[in-house]
């Protein structure tokens, strides 16, 4: 007799308070060595201790467990089985209720990061974490035109933000380019480096795009290394100069002709100032990059990207030139790699090739694969965990590194289309003959 | 004269997969091609597609030398592929993928063309906003057609549409096929391994073996003929 059951069908209450029975003996017999009797040190002598309320203890929580843990997997079963069977009506009723909980969440979201910096105006540690979240954001955004729209593997995604970096970076320092001036040029050098990365491997897919991307991904890092009268080297560039409010400088004292932000409105001087400020900057950046790449999704051109990651042969015999389809889609993410490079750059007021390493690319990638390819809102949510992980996980010190790797595998095992794994449509279901149908095809 | 191939050869590497062909295709006719597993039929269908280019001869659409044109530029000029294996977009919605067949046609059609498609397959109306990939089979067959035909081609190929089906869908496949080239007189080129069925709808048929077409006529010549019979009808092909 099989006591534990491992049953296909769902079990009745009656059959899981039996398998969490025995699930429960199982971890008595277990548990009297290995929890119940312990070693102690009597006069120098080693005594034996039982500790039965723990085992008590132990053996109930591995009980309620078992009866949590069947009961759950019973619930995703039947959710799966509703799922299966439900009729057309109620899949596309279902795909809108979630459409409109992400849509909910996103609002959440804004509100919540527009109103962040006015609690924690004077946490400087809190203003600075948000806004890598918001650069991540802002990363996975553009990766995911590139991985999660138009489906090829880009492993080096970080060159892209380190052509911004770099370009605003020597622009600034070297020619005393503002950063408003800078970040429309840095984007397009950024973007003609997609442009170049693209052209060589139209022919490829999968796992060969994703080698070769890799290679351009260290190709730049390896310049900036080593053209030293370029880019600095190793040394990196320093003292790059931080974005201005319209002009107003966040410094205690402003040169000669110009006014500083405090003076101007007023205020006293504060370092969170301009912390804030570039909080913001982000966010604006990031709520473009999103008004932006949503927009492009519902475009000709965004539907070409699905359609491209769907299937290419479909593609070209619907008369699609796919040259054109993957040269934009990694001009444009890469364009948007570089804005996100030209913040970064602005805030750190310093970089090195340091920051452009691989690892960087495979964050930026599992937080578009995290959050579920093509999914916007699936993006913000994996960033935010992403980043936050590892903070959290200072207080564990070396097991920080093996807790993110830990939470990535379960985000895969539990949900391992993404956390937002559900595509949202670009057309709505409108009945025929209606004007809208027109308009969405112009 | 709508399609009309001359000693075409083509090559996958280095197989030389098809041999000097010759086929027409009259505006208004259903026109099939049967052949065997590997016989080069999906290969002729691709080639006339550009992908992968004929290595010699010519190939004349609609009055036009299409031999060195694009893929893409081939589908833009009427000649809209139904690929084996139906190869929809599986996480688009259907109205998506068909909205996918429009990308090179006039906007202005599109309520009408949609349609006209709806009408065809009122099953992909009912269907429109659910994933493609979600459809089965037959339906999504039913997709790939409906999404060949939103950009109004003046030649439909459609690659082993068959393939896979439960029986009652090849007889409705068939019979859309009739359909079109009867009611709304489209000319169609269709591969098939099923040559019974195949043979039956067709005006001319040409038999495919190594690359080479080795017999040719009309549907009902075809079918009668031994040794279409002994290759294709009796030995458990039909």
């Amino acid at each position: 007799m099989s006591a534990v059951v491992f049953a296909r069908h769902a079990m009745t209450p009656a059959e899981r308070l039996r398998d969490a029975g025995w699930v429960a003996f199982v971890g008595l017999i277990l548990g009297i060595p290995l929890v119940g009797l312990t070693t102690v040190d009597v006069g120098g002598r080693l005594g034996v201790e039982t500790r039965f309320g723990l085992l008590v203890a132990a053996v109930a929580a591995v009980f309620a467990g078992r009866l949590l843990l069947r009961w759950s997997i019973d619930q995703a079963r039947n959710r799966k089985l509703a799922r299966d069977q439900a009729s057309t009506a109620t899949a596309a009723d279902r795909a809108h209720g979630a459409q409109k909980v992400v849509t909910v969440l996103g609002w959440v979201a804004l509100g919540a990061s527009i109103a962040l910096p006015i609690f924690y105006s004077d946490n400087r540690y809190v203003v600075d974490t948000a806004t890598t979240v918001l650069i991540y954001v802002m990363l996975g955004w553009g990766l995911n035109v590139v991985v999660g729209l138009a489906g090829l593997l880009d492993l080096g995604y970080v060159a892209f933000y380190a052509v911004g970096a770099y370009s605003y970076a020597l622009l600034s320092t070297q020619f005393g380019w503002s950063f408003w001036e800078a970040l429309p040029v840095s984007g397009a050098l950024a973007a003609t480096f997609g442009i170049l990365l693209g052209y060589p491997i139209l022919r490829l897919r999968g796992d060969y795009l994703a080698i070769v991307t890799l290679g351009f991904g260290e190709i730049i890092r390896i310049i900036l290394v080593n053209w030293t009268e370029f880019s600095g080297g190793p040394n990196g560039i320093s003292s790059i100069p931080r974005p201005s409010f319209f002009g107003l400088e966040f410094t205690r004292s402003a040169p000669e002709g110009s006014q500083t932000f405090a003076g101007f409105f007023g205020l006293d001087f504060s370092p969170m100032h301009r912390l804030i400020f570039l909080y913001y900057l982000i966010l604006v950046l990031a709520l473009l990059t999103h008004a932006f790449v949503s927009r492009l999704r519902k475009l000709p051109v965004g539907r070409a990207w699905e359609a491209l990651r769907e299937d290419e042969i479909a593609c070209k015999a619907m008369g699609m030139n796919t040259t054109n389809i993957k040269l934009s889609a990694f001009a444009i993410g890469a364009m948007l790699g570089g804005f996100a490079g030209v913040f970064f750059a602005a805030r750190q007021g310093f970089i090195s090739p340091e920051s452009f390493v691989f690892t960087e690319s495979a964050i930026i990638l599992a937080i578009v694969v995290l959050g579920g390819m093509g999914s916007q809102m699936g993006v913000v949510l994996a960033a935010t965990l992403l980043v936050l992980i590892p903070e959290f996980g200072r207080n564990f010190a070396e097991y920080r590194m093996l807790l993110f790797g830990l939470a990535m595998v379960l985000i895969m095992v539990w949900k391992p289309g993404g956390l937002l794994a559900h595509r949202e449509p670009t057309l709505r279901l409108n009945p025929l003959g209606k004007a809208a149908s027109n308009k969405e095809a112009a | 004269m709508m399609l009309k191939m001359e000693g075409v050869h083509a090559h996958y590497g280095h197989i030389h997969a098809l041999r000097g062909i010759d086929v027409e295709v009259q505006v208004g006719e259903i026109v099939t091609l049967i052949g065997a597993n590997g016989a080069g039929k999906s290969t002729l269908m691709m080639s006339l597609f550009g992908n992968p280019k004929a290595s010699a001869g010519r190939i004349v659409f609609d009055g036009e030398d299409i031999t060195r044109v694009h893929t893409h530029e081939i589908a833009r000029r009427g000649i809209a592929l139904v690929p084996e294996g139906r190869r929809i977009f599986p996480r688009m919605t259907v109205i998506e993928n068909l909205q996918m067949g429009t990308a090179h046609a006039d906007p202005a059609n599109y309520a009408a063309d949609i349609a006209r498609v709806f009408a065809m397959f009122p099953i992909l109306e009912e269907r429109q906003s659910q994933r493609a990939g979600t459809l089965s089979g037959g339906e999504q067959q039913m997709l790939a057609i409906g999404r060949a035909l939103m950009s109004r081609p003046k030649l439909l190929l459609l690659d082993e549409p068959s393939l896979g089906l439960a029986p009652i869908y090849i007889r409705k496949i068939f019979q859309i096929v009739k359909e079109l080239n009867r009611d709304h007189g489209m000319t169609i080129l269709l591969v098939e391994q099923n040559a019974n069925q195949a043979l039956r709808v067709a005006h001319r048929g040409y038999v495919l073996q190594h690359g080479e077409i080795t017999l040719s006529g009309s549907g009902s010549e075809l079918l009668a003929s031994p040794e279409v019979r002994a290759a294709y009808l009796e030995g458990g092909h039909a």
